[in-house]
């Protein structure tokens, strides 16, 4: 949650949009908007980064596909924000879920929300919505068919996203409870990460998993990818400030410094255990620090920051090492990362919140313990609510349509089979397909006829 | 003694290896290569640009056997690179007039598989 003061705002200014125009003090701020303007931008990148850093996890057969299932929520997720996803999780409604008053973006437009645009506030929401839908994609790659991926982030995007914002942001029962979630530690990871297991425990584990090793085809992706999600969070965090202004600040330190203190701690980790310091762990343990301190950001004190990102790296540290032990195919560890990651970050911001540094609510360690409970129980209602609907959201898929890939698919690789595309090839044996051949859909072969030897 | 070269697919490496190893042949040579063993070609499209690959990824082992080790090692990777569908890929066994170890010097016999431990 953003700080409560912004949130009354906004659901004043939600209620009474004509008032709110008049009023003297809901005027834009150049500032302001200029930094969410920037931050959107920001937390956009991260879902193509989110496709890096996956897509150097995966096999080299499946990295096209791995990449595909962040790359096309872009798509799914950012059209049905704006259709209908933002009403549902911003409309006034409930305690449970938005209405259908901004359906369709009806009433949004350059009036104030806050201090700056509602447009722009819908968009800034969008990126998180899409990133939280690809973020599932970790759990389940080298396996789900790509058609009912879509659908699934589609209903997900609707059905699981958009109420649990709600609850969290839109003025649903968590933000009376007086949840603390600064950029999304519940919403958006413990969310993604829930869904996770949901789709792991319906779709199964990969057929060769257990049974062969299943490597990293491009380590320098992933650090890519771990890099670019690094400069897009200070847009997530930073931005969920909605203003360009000390909490921003606030926000935007602490999210340098915890993914900092994860990196430090986990590679020490990987010291004393294997003596070797290793890259796909640095960049696990950067995505930990950052998820840890999402929902503490805007709320704790940098020194906090830095405790939260250490010790946000034991429970994920050693749910990594030994979750392969187990038949939970969570390839790509969603759970570990997000689940774990954001469930500490969110209890631990119930702990280390100062108002001093806030302006709004303390934690445990200032006099108020009780927060430390709630957090916790808006840890499990989302993580219940997420998983349980996730996994019926593909049950009632399966009865229409394949939701895994054929096994012959899976042996062969998703990018040639799903996608009709190689990430890396060479060209060698590729022969035009011509007009006439194309039409009759033919792959009726020729007799192999010499090729020229290529040239290189 | 023999050469025994399998093409074999890719996804079945790690299966045909381990029954190697259960039969006791550890020497062995992998080479990524690309044939076409009559299975229909995939078609790829890269914008408007539609093509067949005619030449599918495989793997070709070469082994090095002693006679009596070849039928085993035969019936290993028969058993073990087997889908059903077509692309499973070859086993040519080939006669070979020479084997030299290079480490000990040692031939014929003694440079393949089973690797004899008996001299210290």
């Amino acid at each position: 949650m953003r700080s409560l003061k912004l949130l009354s705002w906004l659901l004043l200014f939600l209620a009474l949009p004509a008032q709110a125009q008049d009023a003297g003090e809901a005027t834009i701020s150049s500032g302001d908007t200029a930094w969410m303007l920037i931050s959107t931008a920001l937390v956009l990148l991260m879902t193509p980064a989110l496709a890096f850093f996956y897509g150097g996890l995966v096999r080299a057969k499946n990295a096209l596909n791995t990449m595909m299932m962040s790359f096309i929520a872009l798509g799914i997720s950012g059209v049905l924000w704006a259709v209908l996803g933002y009403s549902l999780a911003f409309g006034e409604g409930s305690a449970w879920i938005g209405d259908l008053s901004k359906v369709f973006l009806k009433g949004v437009g350059l009036e104030p929300s806050g201090s700056i645009p509602h447009l722009l506030f819908m968009a800034f929401q969008g990126t998180f919505a899409i990133i939280t839908a690809a973020l599932i994609s970790g759990a389940i790659v080298e396996r789900t068919q790509f058609k009912a991926y879509l659908w699934f982030i589609a209903l997900w995007g609707l059905l699981v996203y958009a109420p649990i914002a709600h609850w969290v942001w839109g003025g649903g029962w968590l933000a009376d409870l007086g949840a603390l979630d600064f950029a999304g530690g519940a919403v958006v990871h413990v969310n993604a990460a829930a869904a996770a297991v949901g789709a792991v425990l319906f779709l199964g584990p990969r057929r060769d998993y257990g049974r062969q090793a299943m490597l990293p085809h491009n380590v320098p992706f992933v650090l890519l990818g771990a890099g670019l999600l690094w400069f897009g969070w200070f847009g997530f965090n930073g931005g969920s400030a909605l203003a360009s202004n000390t909490s921003a600040a606030l926000a935007f330190v602490n999210t340098m410094l915890a993914p900092a203190a994860t990196l430090i701690v986990w590679a020490l980790l990987d010291l004393t255990r294997t003596a070797k310091v290793t890259a796909v762990g640095a960049a696990t343990a950067i995505v930990v620090g950052l998820v840890a301190i999402t929902p503490a950001a805007g709320f704790v004190p940098p020194w906090a920051a830095l405790l939260i990102g250490a010790l946000s790296a034991l429970p994920s540290y050693f749910a990594i090492l030994w979750r392969p032990r187990t038949r939970f195919d969570d390839s790509l560890d969603v759970f570990a990362a997000h689940g774990l990651g954001g469930a500490s970050g969110a209890i631990l911001t119930g702990i280390f919140a100062q108002s001093t540094w806030n302006g709004t609510a303390d934690g445990l360690l200032f006099g108020n313990p009780e927060q430390v409970l709630v957090q916790l129980l808006s840890v499990l209602a989302v993580l219940i609510y997420s998983s349980v609907v996730s996994y019926l959201i593909l049950k009632v898929l399966s009865l229409f349509i394949a939701v895994r890939a054929e096994a012959r698919a899976e042996a062969r690789g998703l990018d040639v089979m799903l996608h009709g595309e190689e990430a890396y090839a060479y060209g060698e044996g590729a022969v035009l397909l011509l007009e006439h051949e194309r039409a009759n859909g033919a792959t009726v072969a020729p007799a192999p006829h010499q090729q020229p030897a290529p040239t290189s | 003694m023999k050469l025994i070269r399998a093409i074999i697919r890719p996804e079945k490496l790690n299966d045909v290896l381990k029954a190697l190893f259960q039969t006791e042949v550890y020497g062995l040579t992998v080479s990524r290569v690309q044939g076409h063993g009559g299975e229909t070609e995939m078609v790829e499209t890269y914008r408007g640009t539609t093509v067949k690959m005619e030449l599918h990824d495989k793997i070709m082992l070469d082994i090095g056997v002693s006679d009596h080790f070849v039928e085993r090692t035969v019936q290993a990777i028969l058993r073990s690179a087997h889908t059903g569908e077509v692309g499973d890929g070859k086993i040519f066994v080939l006669p070979v007039e020479k084997v030299y170890r290079i480490r000990t010097g040692e031939t014929d016999e003694a440079a393949v598989t089973p690797i004899n431990v008996s001299t210290a």
